[in-house]
């Protein structure tokens, strides 16, 4: 198992679960749910400073950028001129090149507008970021995502905080099948069974966080799902067993008295 | 005197200053921020050389927690 590392946009990492830093308590909550989870990357908000408390803590401080690869993203974004200002702005504060773009349609469902995505991702491609693109679990628009250059895709489970599971196991089958690049089930992602059950179908990585920072004990939630993600990879290499209609006995039946 | 807008803020600055000198003032640590000065993003080399002019609208953001 240990040469099974998760490559992603010419990155190695050694965890295949990714977490989000979002709802945490505090800082320092966040900080002990990441430890836990085993993850090497984090993804992470773009946001104006508070100038007018200047002592108020940064979430550098608490989780080390060079310890734990961030991953900004564009929450909050709805087209494609917040998505890109956003992912600049990103860029200068680090050189982070390495992005998730997620472009929202709307605001109760939170679902991806699929258009300024695609719009969004040429244009980020074309200036040298590499991109992991949220997306619908539809496969045309995964395939052409591919295409055009994102490094990564990442359809939805289901909604975005929603916690409710994969809720179209044939989509992302076709798009783990017709992908070449990373697969990683983004948002919706509710209990440690529905991460095994995504890495179990192949997928490489799982992103999460709701379904920890919301836990009651979310440092063991965290811990939970590392070892959810580790069962339902190593299920998948190991591959299942054929399913059959009618029972066949484990035992055997010669010498049976 | 300049008049600027900080994060949505209007601020008095009582002599003109650079944006390093914004920064030392906000406590601010330039690896950990990004700058945009009227809508254009300014790289960290020249947060010295630029000097800030009534009405400039400066935007400043960092990482935060997120999903």
């Amino acid at each position: 198992m240990n040469k099974d590392i998760f490559k992603v946009a010419n990155k190695k990492l050694k965890s295949r679960l990714i977490v989000g830093t979002g709802k945490y308590k505090n800082f320092k909550e966040t900080a002990d749910a990441i430890k836990s989870s085993g993850a090497d990357m984090v993804t992470v908000a773009v946001r104006r400073v508070n100038i007018l408390d200047k002592k108020k803590p940064v979430l550098m401080d608490y989780l080390n950028p060079k310890k734990y690869l961030y991953l900004p993203n564009t929450a909050g974004c709805f087209n494609s001129k917040e998505a890109l200002r956003t992912l600049r702005l990103a860029r200068e504060i680090g050189g982070w090149k390495l992005v998730k773009l997620e472009v929202l349609g709307d605001k109760k469902t939170l679902y991806p507008n699929m258009e300024e995505t695609v719009k969004s991702t040429k244009i980020l491609v074309k200036e040298g970021f590499k991109v992991l693109v949220y997306c619908t679990d539809d496969p045309l628009y995964a395939k052409k995502l591919e295409d055009i250059g994102a490094s990564a895709i990442m359809p939805l489970a289901s909604p975005i905080g929603s916690g409710l599971g994969i809720q179209n196991k044939i989509n992302i089958s076709i798009i783990i099948k017709q992908s070449k690049v990373p697969v990683i089930v983004d948002a919706g992602i509710g209990t440690p069974s529905d991460a095994t059950i995504a890495m179990e179908m192949g997928c490489e990585a799982v992103l999460v966080n709701s379904a920890i920072a919301n836990a009651k004990k979310p440092i063991l939630m965290a811990k939970a799902f590392k070892n959810a993600v580790i069962s339902g990879r190593e299920g998948f290499l190991a591959g299942r067993m054929k399913k059959s209609l009618l029972g066949n006995p484990s035992s055997p039946i010669d010498g049976l008295i | 005197m300049a008049k600027i807008q900080l994060n949505g803020k209007y601020i008095s600055l009582k002599k003109n200053i650079s944006i390093s000198q914004l920064l030392k003032k906000y406590k601010l640590n330039e690896q950990k921020i990004a700058i945009e000065l009227n809508r254009e993003i300014i790289s960290k080399q020249k947060y010295n050389k630029i000097i800030l002019k009534d009405k400039d609208n400066v935007e400043i953001v960092y990482f935060i927690g997120g999903g």
